[in-house]
């Protein structure tokens, strides 16, 4: 018995009622990007129909309109993540933006050559990549964090890893393997060290309670489309202190308090660095999503998925046996519904492929995480990730459809 | 909808399952390594051309069943061929694959639509499927990569 209905939940998707091929869509792509609810659709629709306008610059009634939205959308998000302010709360194109704001102005403003950053190998290529940049621009020195065989960190040498490091980048929940780490023990450890902990939390949010003061954490990376919300729009939440002591990031409108000749001063946070018309329109949308998410209540979406990625565990090993491989932590307790599988011998493009004959809709790839794909022995994986609007009817579907792919291939 | 059976041919499988000339090639041969950026599927093409003529030709890698058989069956096909021939096979099979090359003349066009693509066309259906034409065309764009390496002697 869980405590989200899916079947009254998915009345909230229009795109569930699309037939292709006069078959339903089973959507097991949800930690690629969620679907939407129609209370997101209709936030945006009415705010384009209604209240649309300039924010932070105009005087007349209509501005201030769209401004109190704008700004109450941050309002909500950052009580959702339980944020001490909501000006802790940085509008961003993305994630990866967020986290790249990170490197480009903390990291450049407080690393220097031969400074230590530590990263985990389950990390997606947007918590790579930036500090990669950084270490080719000014060499800094990354160190990982190994996993243990069941797709845990294995955190043995954690302090030694983490000894003289300035920062700690970590994802809460893993893209690929659903492992979710013990984000309030690795904050703790890096501030042991004395250095700072920059959380992904891409994968976390929209599927579990998210308190940041709680982690102790000092940046967290978010995106909306993963949650509900429209793409185009992510987060960066930091710390205050952190966030006022930081160079912008990118220079223009919105992000000024004056512009000389000789110069310029930068605005206060948040707008610092928020340069350039935002996407209002996605923030009025993301803050919608907050509100439909927050309504379903966020400990009842964590227990749905729980209880969902039991069965489609526990049904999958019943059907295949060795057949399947499941990489990541077999306790749930652990893990959210995102589930990487290896199906037979068959590459999981081929999976995903007869899967589709059926609509069921699974990402195959890297995940952006070729790190930790390389560490699994692979190059790709085939990935059912579970939302609120899946129910065990999914699970199902997915298991009826990977019959196809015996029969083609003739294993 | 088009039917897997238009994308899954018998012949294509049985490149998958017993792929022909896998394996590596020692120096002198070329070697060039192709990455489908999509997936991770990753692949190597070794050439050996001698007296402009393509005279050993391996592949190793992994890939999925389209971007694998795609790769045997082009081995097949390129081995005894002038580097000419390859270039005109490349882009007849590109050409069947709806990827239109860049600065073809009307001769080299007329060379390509002369070739006949044997076994290969069973891989026809793939453009049914667009989402795999880079799965089947990632063999031949390393191929041509090859070959832009090759030394001007060979």
């Amino acid at each position: 018995m869980t405590t989200i209905d899916s079947a009254t939940v998915r009345k909230d998707f229009p795109i569930f009622d699309r037939l292709i091929d006069d078959k339903p869509i089973v959507y097991l792509d949800s930690a690629n990007t969620s679907q939407k609810p129609r209370q997101v659709i209709d936030a945006m629709t009415h705010f384009m129909e209604n209240s649309y306008a300039p924010i932070n610059r105009s005087a007349y009634k209509l501005a201030a309109e769209a401004d109190v939205l704008y700004e109450g959308a941050r309002s909500k998000i950052a009580r959702f993540i339980n944020a001490a302010h909501a000006d802790e709360i940085v509008f961003t194109k993305n994630a990866t933006e967020a986290l790249n704001l990170v490197t480009h102005s903390w990291g450049r403003t407080n690393l220097q050559a031969g400074d230590v950053v530590v990263l985990t190998h389950m990390e997606h290529h947007a918590n790579i990549v930036p500090w990669h940049m950084l270490a080719a621009e000014r060499g800094i020195v990354l160190r990982w964090v190994p996993l243990t065989a069941d797709g845990q960190l294995d955190l043995t040498d954690l302090v030694t890893l983490l000894d003289g490091a300035k920062a700690f980048g970590f994802t809460a929940m893993s893209n690929v393997l659903g492992t979710i780490n013990p984000v309030h023990l690795l904050c703790d450890a890096a501030h042991a060290a004395g250095a700072i902990a920059v959380v992904d939390g891409c994968q976390y949010v929209p599927h579990n309670v998210t308190d940041v003061q709680a982690w102790g954490a000092d940046f967290m990376a978010f995106s909306s489309h993963k949650m509900c919300g429209p793409s185009g729009v992510g987060a960066l939440w930091g710390k205050a202190a952190l966030l006022d002591a930081m160079p912008a990031f990118m220079g223009g409108g919105n992000m000024i308090a004056d512009v000389r000749l000789d110069g310029f001063t930068t605005a206060p946070v948040p707008a610092k660095f928020e340069a350039g018309t935002p996407p209002i329109t996605e923030v009025v949308g993301f803050g919608a999503a907050v509100d439909y998410l927050t309504e379903l209540g966020m400990a009842n979406v964590r227990r749905h998925e729980m209880d969902l990625a039991g069965y489609a565990i526990t049904s999958l090993k019943a059907r295949y046996g060795d057949e399947i491989t499941i990489h990541g932590p077999s306790n749930i307790e652990v893990r959210g519904a995102t589930l990487s599988f290896a199906f037979r011998d068959i590459h999981p493009h081929d999976v995903s492929q007869v899967l589709d004959q059926q609509n069921v809709c699974v990402r195959a790839g890297h995940h952006c995480a070729k790190p930790l794909m390389r560490l699994l022995n692979v190059t790709a994986t085939a990935r059912a990730s579970f939302y609120i609007y899946n129910d065990e009817s999914d699970a199902d579907a997915l298991a009826d459809a990977l019959e196809g792919a015996s029969d083609i291939f003739g294993f | 909808m088009p039917g897997l059976e238009d994308l899954y041919r018998e012949i294509i499988l049985d490149h998958y399952r017993t792929p022909r000339n896998r394996g590596e090639l020692a120096p002198p041969a070329v070697r060039a390594e192709g990455h489908n950026p999509l997936c991770g599927d990753e692949i190597q093409v070794y050439l050996d051309v001698t007296d402009g003529v393509v005279s050993d030709i391996k592949v190793a890698g992994q890939g999925c069943s389209i971007s694998q058989s795609s790769a045997s069956m082009m081995s097949q096909a390129v081995k005894g061929k002038s580097l000419a021939e390859v270039r005109a096979l490349v882009r007849r099979f590109k050409g069947m694959m709806s990827v239109d090359e860049p600065d073809v003349d009307e001769a080299e066009q007329a060379a390509a639509d002369a070739v006949k693509l044997g076994d290969l066309e069973a891989l026809q259906g793939v453009v049914k499927f667009p989402v795999r034409i880079k799965c089947a065309t990632l063999a031949w764009n390393t191929l041509l990569q090859a070959m832009s390496e090759l030394p001007a002697s060979a």
